[in-house]
């Protein structure tokens, strides 16, 4: 099993972080292997930036995505660049509230998750991007919640884990309640 | 300082560059001067921490001509010693790279490579200063190059280079493409007493017996560190076994030329380092190194399910250049593939040893590593 997954946004957003807890959570506090690449600009907030995860039972052999399984995108540029290399019936997370426009026709499991919203309510937007990894692991199964959470420990500062963590939990919370929409 | 802080044992999740300092450390690197450089700036940026903790020396220089002349200087203070760069400084340090051939200085340089000529593409990965690795420097004289296809091999080869360097007394190049540089995956670094490290060979003579070039039969000799109480001369001018200038003097030239070529070939068996897969039936072999080979394992894989009998000889060690081992499996296969991040450089190589069989180059320039179908498809037309 090789599962690719593709974090698109711009700089500021943790997109990169992102992509690191879920890498380290497969491959460090899991069993799995896994490699992480980042691209981004010169601007340290602001400019595109993404993020490639590639989490496999097995060797990665080759280490960059082509077609992405699942997508995060938290912003509209990243959404119009990447959405059409998701796989046919792929799952697509997305922060809506930044995605205004987004296609109709889309062949993919699309869960719509205002990760931004939930975050400035527990106090502090910087965490969106851990209310989308929470919500991450409520619709992929793919990943061992602890394991995602000793990964968010050991990566974001000490200060900020509890604050961090409620954030995962709320994502997850709100993905399950996607799933029984569904 | 305790020894977790030296060796960071246990698993981690770390980017090739910063996997390439714990090795350096690991190794027992307690020098590194440097001038940062994308994409090697985290190795400068790692080291800087890290010396401190391990009571090491961090210096950031004034340029990549500084770095070299700072290291050969530590090196001969006793002390391993190493720098990082990418292809513009790389070009800077060949003429002190030159006079670490000629001193036979123990030293590592890591060329975390990026798109070139020039200044070229500073945040893209290239393959484009692996002949410049060998012939950067004027003159004759033979290197050792390594080139990590992962984040582990970043670390297990800086290891190696340190090894390497001071077993042969030569410059040692950790030849890294900027995507295995920037690739984040898991290292696993094992506990201190299972790193093999490689002590310099010292003189077992008496000083006023010790001759500082003369050679033991390995064609390498024992080397006296300043302070150690030996009289030690060093100069990049062509020296005797003394280490004193002989400029006019054919012979000394020759057999001095002659044996820093000679003590990396006829070691050669013993420093190259290959991984093979699937080679025993093969009828077309792909040979890659770095991240080239990383797609090529793919490539091979597919060429397999597809019915090609397709196998890899991914070059751990790119100088010297394992000949033998080329031609042996030219003569095995009916094609050969040889895909790298360049626009054609150590293919020459390949199909020098090749001989008649067919060589298919794939270059490949602009930041995008090649694409495992990409490699199939050459793969597929190479044995029609």
């Amino acid at each position: 099993m090789r599962v690719e997954i593709r974090v698109g946004g711009f700089g500021g957003q943790g997109i990169v972080r992102t992509g690191l807890i879920l890498a380290a959570a497969a491959c460090v506090y899991g069993d799995k292997n896994a490699v992480d690449t980042a691209s981004y600009g010169p601007e340290s907030r602001g400019g595109k930036c993404r993020s490639e995860v590639i989490i496999s039972d097995g060797e990665i052999d080759f280490p960059k995505v082509e077609n992405p399984d699942i997508l995060i995108i938290m912003s509209q540029e990243a959404y119009l660049e990447y959405v059409n290399d998701l796989k046919e019936n792929g799952i697509l997370l997305v922060d809506s509230d930044l995605v205004p426009n987004q296609k109709k026709d889309l062949k993919a499991k699309v869960y719509e998750i205002p990760a931004t919203r939930i975050a400035e309510e527990l106090g502090n937007k910087i965490v969106a991007n851990v209310v989308m990894i929470g919500a991450f692991a409520a619709v992929t199964h793919l990943m061992d919640v602890n394991h995602l959470k000793e990964a968010i420990k050991s990566n974001v500062p000490k200060a900020t884990i509890d604050l961090n963590l409620k954030a995962f939990e709320r994502g997850y919370e709100y993905g399950k309640s996607l799933l029984k929409e569904n | 300082m305790t020894e977790q802080r030296t060796v960071l044992t246990g698993k981690h999740l770390m980017q090739g560059d910063m996997a390439c300092a714990e090795g350096a450390i690991a190794a027992g690197c307690r020098f590194f001067a440097g001038y940062p450089i994308t994409p090697a700036t985290e190795i400068a940026e790692r080291m800087a921490r890290r010396m401190i903790e391990v009571g090491g020396i961090y210096v950031q220089m004034e340029d990549e001509l500084a770095s070299m002349a700072a290291i050969i200087g530590a090196s001969w203070a006793g002390v391993k010693a190493m720098t990082a760069t990418s292809g513009p400084g790389f070009s800077l340090m060949q003429e002190n790279i030159g006079l670490a051939a000629m001193t036979e200085t123990p030293c590592v340089v890591v060329n975390i490579m990026r798109g070139s000529p020039s200044t070229g593409q500073p945040t893209e990965p290239g393959q484009q200063d692996v002949m410049q690795a060998q012939w950067g420097s004027h003159g004759d004289y033979d290197v050792i190059a390594l080139a990590p296809a992962s984040v582990q091999e970043m670390f297990d080869l800086t290891i190696e280079c340190f090894n390497l360097s001071e077993t042969y007394r030569v410059p040692t190049f950790l030849l890294a493409d900027g995507f295995i540089g920037h690739l984040w995956e898991r290292v696993i670094i094992p506990p201190l007493e299972e790193i093999k490290v490689v002590k310099r060979k010292k003189p077992k003579v008496p000083p006023e017996k010790y001759i500082p070039f003369k050679p033991d039969d390995d064609l390498v000799p024992p080397m006296a560190n300043f302070g150690d109480g030996y009289r030690v001369h060093v100069t990049g001018l062509t020296h005797d076994e003394h280490g004193y200038p002989r400029t006019d003097d054919p012979e000394v030239q020759f057999k001095l030329v002659q044996r820093l070529c000679e003590k990396i070939r006829k070691n050669a068996e013993k420093i190259i380092k290959i991984k093979e897969l699937m080679l025993e039936d093969a009828e077309v072999a792909v040979i890659a190194y770095g991240i080239a080979s990383r797609a090529s394992i793919s490539a091979v894989k597919k060429a397999r399910e597809a019915g090609i009998k397709a196998g890899l000889l991914r070059l751990v060690t790119v100088w010297p250049f394992p000949e033998k081992i080329v031609s042996e499996i030219a003569n095995q296969v009916k094609a050969i593939v040889v895909p790298e991040m360049n626009y054609g450089q150590l293919v020459r190589e390949v199909e020098r040893a090749a001989k008649e069989t067919p060589v298919h180059f794939i270059p490949k320039l602009g930041g995008e590593p090649h694409k495992p179908d990409e490699i199939f498809e050459v793969i597929r037309r190479a044995v029609k």
